[in-house]
């Protein structure tokens, strides 16, 4: 059974696309606290991406809103709060 | 007070259409607010639903609710890297009445948020509570961007991230180590290749609905770190997936994703999907702190119901949620409708809510098993019970011309080769007789 890259995966989920992001990262307390690969790793639809310049890319709109980064993060790194009402991960089956 | 409603319900999943659909039963103006545009968007479980109690809210559950199959075959697995030792346990009993159920989540919740417009409460999805209206620390209604909504009781059932009991001073977040987070697939299988793959008898032998298999997996299958796997099989598809301790993935250096690819393709597990297509991929956090999490229930003009209440428990054998949801649901509801009928919605007048649940299945079971997390975060559960059992069976099987041994002696060798040693048994033994 081929499950597919991450991307792959997602593309096959439902997302209703939200007009701007529900997920911020300070940069600069991610890059003093080494947030970075901890963040690539943790998130199972890989949302950060460290680039090479250490700054965290984050693809928002693959969230699948289950609150692991947020748990995790070390304090300061990140403002998570839910999409606006509608938008998001819709799943079909759940 | 100027109310819009009597009661507002944030959350449609188990817990939040469960008290709309009580509170609107008995008679109540309830509104039901989901940030999902449909109701069931932002819904996913990982295990099986234990259903007495959904049969007691909504009579004739099994047969009106779109569930999936009737759980009567469970296996304990324990997963190593070359080996695979299952307690394989199949009962017609469980069928008759039937006792759990899977279910696809997006699929119940949106006939739950059905019952609960029919039993007359409003229901409104897309829409995202963003606030609570508060005055002098009284929960007075919820915000969501420009419209503000006024209530006498507010009903936080928004799941275990619940933003509402964090913004009312009821809940710190959780430390790591009482959360997991849930990775899982669904795959498509033909119904006839699930049930001769899961061993399930094809005639429906409870209550008409189809027989499905639900697996609790152990050991390698998380790599180590703390949880472990789960599959189930729903009418047309298998749902599978890991669930693992958050403070146990931080500190190991895995990546979520891979863990959950990996247990997916152990040549154990692959046969059973083989063919099969991926329809979907999600991700879930999950309580796992058991009594410790469950705290703070009532402020004034708000309760707690579900995973926002910090209700869910981890047997090792038993993985519950959506029963305890409802169940906290059930006993929120009659503790709301006599608060209303009291005119006394302080934390003083919803304070009965708080023995009533711990006098429900509800609280009983979470005070029955407050020991399972500590036991269950042990390393040796995780990591070392597994190989042992295997070498025992080894020891069984693998005629190899030497000498046979009684059983006896060759699970004796068996645990003097393996890092567990005699007294570690012991305690564990004595341990789990005490929390599970």
């Amino acid at each position: 059974m081929r499950l597919g890259s991450i991307p792959e995966r997602l593309s096959r989920d439902r997302h209703n696309l939200g007009a701007a992001s529900h997920i911020e990262v300070d940069q600069a307390a991610a890059r003093r606290l080494g947030a970075g690969p901890l963040l690539e790793r943790i998130c199972p639809a890989h949302v950060y991406t460290q680039g090479p310049d250490g700054a965290i890319r984050i693809n928002w709109a693959a969230c699948l809103e289950c609150g692991t980064c947020l748990a995790l993060a070390p304090p300061g790194v990140l403002t998570w709060r839910y999409p606006a009402g509608g938008a998001g991960i819709a799943y079909r089956h759940g | 007070m100027d109310v819009d409603f009597d009661v507002i319900v944030v959350g449609a999943g188990v817990a939040g259409c469960v008290a709309a659909h009580q509170l609107a039963t008995a008679g109540r103006s309830v509104l039901l607010v989901e940030r999902g545009a449909q109701v069931g968007d932002k819904a996913l479980s990982g295990g099986v639903l234990y259903c007495r109690v959904m049969e007691q809210i909504f009579p004739g559950f099994l047969e009106r609710a779109p569930v999936e199959r009737a759980i009567t075959r469970n296996c304990l697995s324990f997963m190593n890297s070359d080996s695979f030792v299952n307690i394989d346990y199949a009962d017609d009993r469980l069928g008759a009445p039937v006792n759990a159920v899977s279910v696809l989540r997006a699929k119940l919740d949106a006939w739950l948020g059905e019952q609960c417009e029919a039993a007359g409460a409003m229901v409104m999805p897309g829409v995202l509570v963003d606030r609570l209206l508060l005055e002098g620390g009284r929960v007075l209604g919820v915000g969501a961007g420009e419209d503000e909504l006024r209530c006498h009781v507010v009903v936080a059932a928004d799941g275990v991230n619940s933003f509402v009991a964090r913004d009312a001073g009821l809940r710190d977040p959780d430390p790591p180590r009482h959360l997991a987070l849930g990775v899982k697939s669904v795959i498509a299988l033909d119904r006839s290749t699930i049930e001769a793959r899961f061993n399930l008898p094809a005639a429906g032998g409870a209550g008409g609905l189809a027989e499905g298999a639900a697996y609790a997996v152990v050991g390698d299958c998380t790599k180590g770190v703390g949880g472990g796997g789960f599959m189930y099989t729903n009418l047309e598809s298998v749902s599978i997936g890991l669930v693992l301790r958050l403070d146990d993935l931080a500190r190991s250096g895995e990546t979520a994703s891979d863990l959950h690819d990996r247990f997916l393709d152990h040549r154990r597990v692959a046969p059973f999907l083989e063919g099969g297509e991926l329809l979907e991929y999600g991700a879930h956090l999950v309580a796992e702190g058991g009594a410790a999490m469950v705290r703070g229930l009532v402020a004034p003009g708000l309760v707690l119901v579900g995973e926002a209440a910090g209700l869910a428990l981890n047997t090792g054998l038993t993985v519950r949620g959506m029963d305890l949801a409802a169940g906290s649901a059930l006993a929120a509801a009659k503790c709301v409708d006599a608060a209303l009928a009291a005119g006394d919605c302080s934390a003083a007048g919803l304070a009965s809510y708080e023995a009533a649940l711990r006098a429900s299945f509800v609280g009983r079971d979470i005070e029955t098993y407050r020991r399972a997390p500590a036991f269950l975060e042990g390393t040796r559960m995780f990591n070392d019970y597994g190989p042992l059992l295997a070498d025992v069976f080894h020891g069984v099987y693998n005629l190899d011309l030497s000498p046979r041994r009684r059983l006896v002696k060759t699970a004796r060798a068996a645990v003097k080769a393996s890092p567990v040693r005699l007294v570690d048994l012991a305690r564990d033994a004595w341990a789990a007789m005490r929390a599970l």
